[in-house]
């Protein structure tokens, strides 16, 4: 075991991968030499050459359809798109053609990517750079969508999202890179790629998170606890599929659910999440779904961040109106 | 304050002079005369009669799709019809084991590459049997600019595994507007990867002419700012296109890195089988002129002078063609229709929990 940053935990899972394929390659901007602009690659092409890890030119579809090609020739391409506002560069890369390049070939053949790529809020960054755009992403049929909340499951998902032979957007939270330390292990462990998990236990209400705001609901269950209130936290920690699984069991016990995200409530994962409870276990529930998400407006300029990304505030807030319906 | 002074720079000169310097490669005019007699001489007359043969095999391909199309038998169909002598000119010189990037109106390439025009009639129903070829290829591209970034991550992977193969991808004038584009040929230069690029300008995106579709007099030059070497040639001279399209295979292969090629074609049809109707967008007169560019009735000219072909052997060939033609739509007639079970596991290689409980579903329905 060692203690080891979210960011220093992708590096080491990044590490195994390609210590133990040499099909496997990472590639993208700056990824080399200077091993990433967040050095989440750092030393890696040193250790594995410049044949394995390299720099590529500043267009993100080109990237993709690198990737494309070379999965088509034999390699486990690990792409990195250097933040995720910069995939709309490349969404026909990866909707139109990675996603479905399986379904075309009738199973025939696989397209084993990994697309690495920092988002989320909270760091001031410029614009286009924080957005959370897994409302996107996770209406792609053929893309498996995960994001870790935590060092452990940073480097067991990443493991496991190389491995697996189907393409995966493995989103990487800017905000958690260096502000989350953990011990894990460390030899090779992978954490399962469509596994929910329940990260808090409790019976009186069930907070559904991700990422970042799986840490924000853990603090709001922390007061709750204080005043007896038992709260359980669940890490969907896979946005694509959802395991409704883990959310329905937990439903069944608490009879109460908020459903937390830091993207704009429109259309995504939390309005997913909601309509399978409603679908399929609306009569555990003693209460209406409560969501918590950000505005339905576009991402904002650094300086507002704090006033719209949903917080511990607001997590609270809805959580007490749910426990007092 | 008063100028005085020179300009640094002449802009009217500069772009007067783009692309001035792109002469097309001929071998054959439009009369049948040999206009270059040392590349004439590379080829023998077995290959003259095969590539004779090519030509009246995709024009007979693509008069028995059209019959098909009419009779309802196709789905999405783009004739090829007057674009022989690129596409088979060009595709020729590609061996087995180089890897094919088509767009949607290179059904032909592909049959040639090593699919069966059964899967091409396939493809164009909208049947996933069409895309299980045998070929080193991908199925034809819609998104006409995405092979070619995809080409040049193939290139890089034939590369990285020393294969001596090249990438070879087909786009038209319209697919050099798009984005995807320049980032393919700019990633297949930076990482000096065996790929050859063709453009086969036929003169027109749907009905939008080539003139407009760029300021750039020619589309060889597109690949210049990229430092990939381009030439433009003759793509009505189908010998003039299989020289060409060699030289850059062997360029490419020995590791000089990518090669791009614009084909002076003309789409004599319409774009599509779907209702597509040039006279909305173009005159007989200016279609007239190409037409006595026609790249069958050249080869016809210069092989009968030679006594190598003559019309009843034309005649009986096209014959041929056309009843394998037929066969090969009765073949697609007896493929089963897909199933939606087939599509959700075609998704992910192991189905995710939410899949897995849509192909019970589905399974259960196909099973009644």
């Amino acid at each position: 075991m060692t203690k080891k940053s979210y960011i220093q935990a992708i590096t080491d899972g990044l590490d195994i991968a390609l210590g133990e394929d040499s099909k496997t390659l990472i590639f993208g901007e700056d990824v080399g030499k200077n091993g990433g602009v967040f050095r989440t690659t750092q030393g890696l092409q040193d250790k594995y050459g410049e044949d394995r890890v390299f720099d590529t030119p500043l267009a993100e579809s080109g990237i993709l359809g690198l990737s494309i090609g070379l999965g088509l020739t034999g390699w486990r391409p690990i792409p990195e798109i250097q933040f995720m506002g910069f995939t709309f560069e490349a969404i026909d890369s990866v909707a139109g053609q990675m996603a479905r390049t399986r379904f075309r070939f009738g199973g025939q053949k696989n397209l084993p990517i990994t697309i690495r790529t920092p988002f989320g809020g909270g760091t001031h960054t410029a614009e286009m750079h924080a957005d959370n755009l897994e409302n996107f992403f996770t209406g792609i049929p053929g893309l498996r969508v995960v994001t870790p909340s935590n060092p452990y499951d940073a480097k067991g998902l990443v493991i496991s999202a190389i491995e697996n032979n189907d393409p995966v957007l493995f989103m990487e939270n800017l905000k958690l890179y260096r502000s989350m330390k953990d011990d894990i292990p460390d030899e090779k462990y992978t954490v399962p790629l469509d596994k929910a998990k329940v990260v808090r236990e409790g019976t009186d209400l069930t907070i559904v998170a991700y990422s970042a705001e799986v840490n924000e609901s853990l603090k709001v269950a922390d007061k709750l606890a204080k005043e007896n209130v038992s709260v359980e936290v669940v890490d969907l920690r896979s946005l694509s599929p959802i395991d409704t699984d883990t959310i329905f069991a937990s439903v069944e016990k608490t009879h109460k659910v908020v459903v937390v995200q830091e993207a704009q409530k429109m259309a995504g994962v939390g309005a997913h999440v909601a309509s399978e409870i409603s679908e399929h276990a609306i009569m555990s529930l003693d209460a209406p779904i409560g969501r918590v998400a950000a505005p339905n407006s576009v991402y904002p300029f650094a300086q507002a961040e704090n006033v719209w990304i949903p917080g511990v505030d607001e997590i609270e807030a809805k959580a007490r109106e749910i426990l007092d319906y | 304050m008063a100028n005085k002074g020179k300009n640094a720079v002449d802009f009217a000169a500069i772009k007067a002079d783009l692309g001035s310097d792109f002469k097309p490669v001929q071998i054959l005019d439009n009369d049948g005369n040999v206009v270059d007699s040392e590349l004439m001489a590379n080829f023998s007359d077995d290959q003259l009669v095969d590539f004779m043969k090519k030509i009246v095999w995709e024009r007979a391909l693509h008069e028995q799709t059209m019959n098909f199309s009419r009779q309802g038998r196709l789905g999405f169909y783009a004739p090829t019809y007057g674009e022989e002598a690129s596409e088979m000119g060009t595709v020729s010189a590609f061996k087995e084991n180089d890897f094919l990037l088509p767009a949607y109106r290179d059904l032909p390439q592909l049959i040639q590459h090593g699919a069966t025009v059964t899967e091409g009639y396939l493809w164009s129903r909208g049947h996933v049997k069409g895309n299980q070829f045998k070929a080193r290829a991908l199925m034809p591209q819609i998104i006409i600019g995405a092979q070619m970034v995809e080409t040049a991550g193939v290139a890089l992977g034939l590369k990285k595994n020393g294969e001596d193969a090249v990438a070879f991808s087909y786009t038209g004038d319209g697919g050099t507007s798009q984005g995807d584009t320049y980032e393919g040929m700019n990633f297949a230069g930076a990482f000096q990867a065996p790929a050859v690029f063709i453009i086969q300008n036929n003169g027109f995106a749907i009905s939008v002419p080539r003139r407009k579709q760029t300021a750039a007099t020619t589309l060889a030059q597109k690949a210049v700012a990229s430092g990939i070497p381009s030439i433009q040639v003759d793509g009505m001279d189908v010998l003039a296109c299989y020289q060409v399209a060699k030289e850059a295979r062997e360029f490419a292969v020995a590791g000089n890195g990518p090669v791009m090629i614009e084909t002076l074609t003309y789409r004599f049809g319409a774009h599509s089988s779907a209702g597509d109707d040039p006279s909305r967008y173009r005159t007989k007169e200016e279609e007239k002129p190409w037409f006595d560019h026609d790249p069958l009735i050249r080869m016809r000219k210069y092989l009968t002078g030679k006594g190598l072909w003559d019309q009843e052997t034309e005649d009986k060939y096209v014959e041929e063609c056309k009843a394998s033609f037929k066969d090969a739509i009765k073949e697609a007639d007896n493929v089963e229709p897909e199933k939606v079970s087939d599509m959700l596991k075609n998704t992910f290689e192991v189905p995710t929990p939410d899949i897995a409980k849509q192909i019970t579903e589905f399974e259960a329905k196909e099973s009644k």
